[in-house]
């Protein structure tokens, strides 16, 4: 019997450690990652450079600033309230033969996205349909989803383990048949709820591809990646992506992100 | 009291997972246990810094300071070189055999944007050396040369040489009367030469109501039409294809065009309308006493919708063009009215594979009045009141997006005659690109299509650009 309550007690103590080690909960813990990845501030603007190796060691570079508009004015988790309609603007320099065209992205919680092209050499604006957002991103080893953010509800989050660094999150898809992976599996920072790799696994359970953070940099107060790798594990191909001038707080007006601004690229944000 | 042990086994094991820095993967999964990375510079075990203490890069730039001049050049060589597939009894054999360079400025004073767009080309297959800036022909073509500034918070204005576009088709233009150049396109140049440049004054306004775009052109911006210079025609007059011994001369209208678009999005829909004030973009009346082509005069009204569909975006594009003056009723050699049609979706099929198709339908107006006037000079081919034509665009990237093969094909059952445009264009690296393809017409010679058939060429292009 006073096997049996030990038994007991040291059960209960385990569980309840374990209870304080485990909290936040998953949903604070992906909501938290999903603000600081894609929503913090109310907007914000960065320099990107790709550069895309090819499993020849061949190189190609995009640069392109990206201008990002949050509807929400809160960057809340509480109540989600950080959710909600979102606007990037992606003005390319380089190279030559995408010169001033533009891309951008109505992002909406509930209903498809709305993309659209400009090409500034037929002063034509294309809608895109976003129908395949697993698709690579200008060639590169990020995809449409990856600079958008994934839908948090197209996956089911469990919290796998942890560390001193990191939360583990394991994410299956809800809808199998509509991505290549079975599921990823995400190391975020315990204090700035930045995610710092992720790795994914295809339907046989094989690693195939990882991102990985190289660089955070305190901008503002917001820490924010300013190097990540995405590598493709099968063709050993990779991407860097670097970001630099990363402002957070521009006021950047609503209407930037109409065809009026794709015709007539607002110069004063894209120095 | 085996299970109790089973109960302190079970809470060790699942406290035992979230304290374990790397630990196993549930059963079932993958035999490989995930490590944990390492922390990227700059995240450390400890908080971030505390407030007061500047991090190292970025974030003492405050926006104001990146005030550096605006200055942009960018461009590219190209040579490009064609030739017939069939012999052309009225051309040389090799339909394009030029080399362009293509040089883009821009640059910002004040709140004024200056663009200067030019290319400087040698073409060995034109017979016109002489510069002639609204037809494209000779050694420099002016692409771009314009100023645009904000006078209002409401309002944009463009003024000088620009490309125009807008409407929803894809290479199907009902509602932009802008100039293209059909030369271009036949011989496979690069798509954006399909433009012409207009010398025109655009104006823009927005408003929570709607949005207006007001282009007026001073002096009338033909088409860079067939005209039987490179590119073979079919004349109604001999009833045979002609070409470099028989081009269409016509004199180009003095005067103004003027083109307004009234548009808003509502919701996902993209709604416009449209109206056209000026003339035919290339010259299809005929004037028998002077033996000359001319433009005749047109207007025109139109809307649009664009919106998501299903996986993909569609289109409806309506026109009416009113040909008020000259019509066939009185006047065979003059172009009737017509009423324009397009219906279109796209869709990224699958990853990296794109498909598209279209219908377009020109109805010929008074159409009674026209074969009248046909059987009154006794010509021999007659159009349909109704032109059909179905387009199919294939487009398929492949090489991490670095090749992109394509396939475009307009054909017309009403007419039985069709066009082909197979492309392949692989970009080598962020300077150089390669990229061969064809333009091929079938059908009868009376047809439009099939008219261009002794014109089937396949080219060849390198591109350097910097």
């Amino acid at each position: 019997m006073p096997l049996k309550s030990a038994a007991f007690a040291l059960s209960l103590l385990l569980s309840s450690t374990c209870l304080l080690a485990a909290s936040p909960s998953v949903d604070e813990v992906i909501h938290r990652t999903n603000q600081m990845a894609y929503y913090q501030a109310n907007d914000g603007r960065a320099k990107v450079k790709m550069t895309i190796t090819d499993a020849q060691n061949r190189t190609r570079t995009r640069e392109f600033i990206i201008l990002r508009r949050d509807a929400p004015r809160s960057d809340s988790i509480e109540g989600k309230s950080y959710l909600g309609e979102q606007k990037l603007y992606v003005y390319f320099n380089r190279p030559a033969d995408v010169n001033k065209m533009v891309f951008m992205v109505h992002k909406k919680i509930l209903a498809d996205d709305d993309r659209w092209l400009y090409l500034p050499a037929l002063d034509l604006v294309k809608r895109i349909a976003s129908s395949d957002k697993r698709t690579s991103f200008v060639g590169s080893n990020f995809l449409y989803e990856d600079v958008s953010g994934r839908r948090l509800t197209d996956d089911q989050h469990a919290l796998i383990g942890q560390d001193d660094n990191y939360y583990i999150i394991e994410n299956t898809p809800i809808n199998k048949a509509t991505v290549e992976f079975s599921r990823y599996i995400m190391y975020i920072h315990k204090t700035s709820f930045l995610p710092i790799q992720t790795e994914y696994y295809d339907k046989q359970g094989i690693k195939y591809k990882t991102y990985t953070s190289l660089a955070v940099d305190t901008i503002n107060g917001h820490p924010t990646i300013t190097k990540s790798e995405a590598r493709n594990l099968k063709t050993n191909s990779y991407t860097l992506m670097e970001y630099t001038d990363v402002q957070y707080d521009l006021d950047l007006p609503e209407d930037i992100f109409t065809e009026r601004y794709l015709r007539k690229a607002p110069r004063k944000y894209l120095r | 009291m085996p299970r109790f042990y089973l109960f302190v086994l079970l809470s060790l094991s699942l406290c035992l997972q979230h304290v374990v820095a790397s630990p196993p993967l549930p059963s079932g999964l993958s035999p490989s246990v995930p490590v944990a990375p390492a922390l990227p510079s700059g995240l450390f075990k400890a908080p971030p810094l505390p407030a007061g203490i500047e991090p190292t890069q970025n974030s003492n730039h405050s926006f104001n300071s990146l005030k550096e001049p605006f200055f942009d050049l960018s461009g590219f060589w190209d040579i490009r070189s064609g030739f017939r597939t069939q012999g052309d009894s009225h051309q040389q054999q090799k339909s394009i055999n030029e080399a362009r360079l293509h040089l883009a400025f821009q640059t910002e004073l004040d709140t004024f944007t200056f663009t200067l767009n030019t290319d400087v080309i040698y073409d060995e297959t034109s017979s016109q050396r002489a510069i002639n800036l609204d037809k494209g022909q000779g050694w420099i073509d002016l692409r771009q040369a314009n100023v645009a500034w904000s006078p209002f918070s409401f309002m944009d204005i463009k003024i000088g040489r620009q490309i125009l576009t807008w409407g929803t088709g894809d290479l199907i233009f009902i509602n932009d009367l802008f100039p293209k150049d059909w030369q271009a396109f036949f011989t496979g140049r690069d798509l954006e030469y399909l433009k012409a440049p207009s010398d025109a004054i655009k104006g823009s306004f927005f408003t929570d109501y709607a949005n207006l775009d007001i282009v007026y052109t001073p002096r009338f911006d033909a088409d860079r039409s067939i005209t039987g210079e490179k590119l073979s025609y079919y004349s109604p007059l001999t009833n045979s294809l002609q070409g470099e011994h028989q081009l269409i001369k016509a004199d180009r209208p003095h005067s103004d065009e003027l083109a307004l678009r009234l548009y808003k999005n509502i919701g996902v829909n993209e709604l416009a309308l449209y109206t056209y004030h000026g003339y035919w973009k290339s010259p299809m009346a005929y004037q028998p006493s002077t033996n000359k082509n001319r433009y005749p005069v047109m207007r025109s009204l139109g809307a649009s919708l664009r919106r998501p569909l299903w996986k993909g975006i569609s289109n409806v594009e309506l026109g009416y063009y009113d040909a008020y003056k000259h019509a066939a009723k009185d006047n065979p050699f003059s172009p009737n009215s017509e009423v324009r049609l397009l219906l279109g979706y796209e869709q990224e099929l699958i990853k990296n594979l794109t498909l598209s198709f279209q219908y377009y339908l020109e109805w010929m107006q008074d159409y009674k009045h026209y074969k009248a006037s046909m059987l009154s000079i006794d010509a021999t081919h007659q159009r349909h009141e109704f032109r059909h034509v179905l387009t199919n665009r294939i487009s398929v990237l492949t090489h991490q997006q670095n090749i992109n093969w394509s396939l475009f094909t307009f054909y017309s059952p009403s007419d039985s005659d069709a066009y082909i445009r197979p492309n392949i264009h692989y970009k080598i690296n962020d300077h150089w690109a390669i990229e061969t393809g064809g333009n091929i017409f079938i059908g009868k010679q009376y047809r439009f299509f099939g008219q261009f058939k002794k014109n089937n060429n396949l080219y060849a292009a390198i591109r350097y650009g910097f």
